[in-house]
């Protein structure tokens, strides 16, 4: 079973909450996709420095762990003081920590990023960074303390899937270890069950769900897609081949067809 | 039957002048000084039912296809049935595609058509949605012309806080925002919106400019005036616009044209809307009262709905045998 800083569990499938068409759509995709795991933006729901009031209220009704996150910060500054007012809205110590370095691209600055993980994880906070696939990142964030990585495998809501296998594929090998949660860049449930193929622990989803036709009905095909994924990955995927290679032996065989 | 509707915005205005033309007694409390103070006060005025679609669900669509109508019978000549030019940057066309597929009602249009439509944003783009059977008004002026119908029928209006003494039969109320934490499920949804001024850019029509984070619509106005709007913020807080949100609507605005770079920004708004989580608006009992709020963003589109569904179950109690005895 996945643990994620001790915590245990089942769904492999983490659902971020922005942009659905309404709140009932969105528990709706909750309740289909089996999530454990919802993320929810502080910043741009807290206007004013008023609470999210009644839209934090529907997501702590929702009956999930939730897992805020600091989307749109810029800087250490603003992500670290993001992270606190979460902990105070939602009572956890976890954060999704991203710390954007471009504004277009939402590319993260990996140098905040590892500075910023480093002062929560010191104010006791289980940091969930945001990442590249970058190894040597990587390894500062598990220095700075973190015990869960999200690498990209494409830019935010840009749908694309896995854009860079051989990059996912060492960064799973050099980190055997360590609970890795595919953030960001899934568009369709098919490239959720590739990189579980790959032997990721889980996925993050949101633009994927929120923006489909039927968010609700591609929660589950998400939750599906997973479940499939994580399955074949136990059960050890065949290697493609360059060359075909026959099911059943050649030699001997009648030859009447 | 003696009614009094709470609350002179849209929907309170709407639903007395339905009730009016039923021919029940109403009077108009308004706890502001004049009408159009809340929500209303900041809305679009797009009669876009099809274009809503996208992220809204069906019924926006069944009850708001005939909002144009409504308005333009209980307003002749407020309605601009102009349509709606659905346009996205180059890098963004892939959006154009997505919005395709979430509605109906639309044809493509090429660079040629654009211009014949809208002759200032010629070269802008290669390709658009052009949604042909919707609507526009302007908000201001359609709540003083039904205020001032209103008045002419004798309708009474009172305005300012207090109580008023006088029985009535039932009470609508339509005081949107102010029920949120009064009525189950209600929210507020912040929204921001500007108004520019410019004679550089004539539009026809309400534009719609998409883009993955933040879309955003321009609706013409009289005077060289245009309405820019609108963000959408999980908070019932109704301070000022956010600089971030300011800049957002004056950047998407520039790259819908850069002339309104030389634009004058007369004025910006915030406002709550109220909404109930599945973003659809409803008529609910409580006593003597019905309530009607959860108009959302729809408020000009579906506050007709609405009203003819007040008048509905009025009328029904009206003619039920039980309820004349009492």
């Amino acid at each position: 079973m996945l643990k994620l800083y001790d915590i245990a569990v089942q769904s492999r499938l983490l659902l971020g909450t922005a942009r659905y068409p309404s709140p009932s759509i969105l528990a709706e995709a909750v309740r289909r996709s089996k999530t454990e795991i919802v993320t929810v933006s502080l910043r741009r729901e807290t206007s004013g420095g008023k609470s999210g009031g009644a839209f934090f209220e529907l997501i702590r009704d929702l009956g999930v762990r939730v897992l805020p996150n600091t989307a749109g910060c810029h800087s250490v500054k603003e992500a670290v003081l993001t992270a606190k007012m979460a902990r105070d809205v939602f009572r956890t110590d976890w954060i999704k920590l991203e710390v954007i370095g471009h504004h277009d691209t939402l590319q993260p600055d990996v140098f905040g990023l590892v500075e910023a993980a480093r002062i929560l994880t010191d104010e006791g906070f289980q940091v969930f960074p945001y990442t590249t696939d970058d190894l040597v990142v990587a390894e500062r964030l598990l220095e700075a303390g973190c015990r869960v990585l999200m690498p990209w495998c494409a830019p935010i809501g840009s749908a694309m899937g896995p854009v860079n296998p051989t990059a996912l594929r060492s960064f799973r090998a050099h980190f055997p270890d360590v609970p890795l949660i595919v953030d960001a860049g899934i568009g369709r449930p098919s490239h959720a069950a590739d990189v579980m193929e790959r032997g990721y622990d889980a996925v993050l989803l949101n633009t994927a769900v929120a923006g489909a036709g039927d968010p609700a009905a591609m929660a589950e095909a998400f939750a599906l897609a997973i479940a499939a994924g994580r399955l074949a990955h136990k059960a050890v995927p065949l290697e493609p081949r360059d060359m075909a290679v026959p099911s059943t032996p050649v030699i001997g065989k009648a030859v009447f067809s | 039957m003696r009614i009094l509707v709470k609350g002179a915005g849209v929907a309170g205005l709407t639903v007395a002048w339905q009730l009016y033309r039923h021919g029940f007694d109403v009077t108009i409390h308004e706890r502001a000084e004049k009408v159009g103070q809340g929500a209303s006060g900041f809305a679009g005025g797009m009669l876009a039912p099809w274009c809503e679609r996208e992220s809204a669900e069906e019924p926006v669509l069944t009850l708001g296809r005939l909002a144009a109508d409504w308005w333009e019978a209980a307003l002749p000549g407020h309605v601009h049935r102009r349509g709606t030019l659905v346009v996205a940057s180059g890098r963004d066309a892939g959006e154009l595609e997505r919005f395709a597929t979430r509605t109906t009602g639309w044809e493509w249009l090429d660079e040629q058509a654009i211009t014949a439509l809208e002759p200032d944003l010629t070269g802008r783009f290669r390709k658009a949605l052009f949604f042909r059977q919707e609507a526009h008004l302007d908000p201001g002026k359609a709540l003083s012309a039904l205020t001032a119908g209103l008045e002419e029928a004798r309708m009474r209006f009172l305005f300012g806080p207090g109580s008023h003494a006088t029985r009535y039969d039932r009470i609508v109320d339509c005081t949107g925002a102010a029920k949120i934490g009064r009525l189950a499920n209600l929210r507020g949804v912040r929204g921001e919106m500007l108004r520019l001024e410019t004679s550089d850019v004539t539009l026809s029509r309400p534009v719609r400019l998409l883009h993955p984070r933040h879309p955003i619509y321009i609706v013409p106005r009289e005077r060289n005036r245009f309405m820019v709007g609108a963000t959408m913020i999980e908070s019932d807080d109704a301070g000022p616009i956010t600089a971030r949100s300011l800049m957002e609507l004056l950047n998407a605005a520039y790259g819908l044209h850069p002339a309104f770079g030389e634009a004058r920004l007369v004025d910006t708004g915030a406002g709550i809307r109220p909404a109930y989580p599945d973003n659809l608006p409803r008529v609910t009992e409580d006593g003597e009262t019905l309530h009607v709020n959860g108009l959302y963003r729809h408020g000009f589109l579906l506050a007709p709905a609405m009203a003819g569904e007040v008048a509905r179950r009025l009328l029904a109690e009206h003619a039920s045998p039980e309820r004349m005895a009492s």
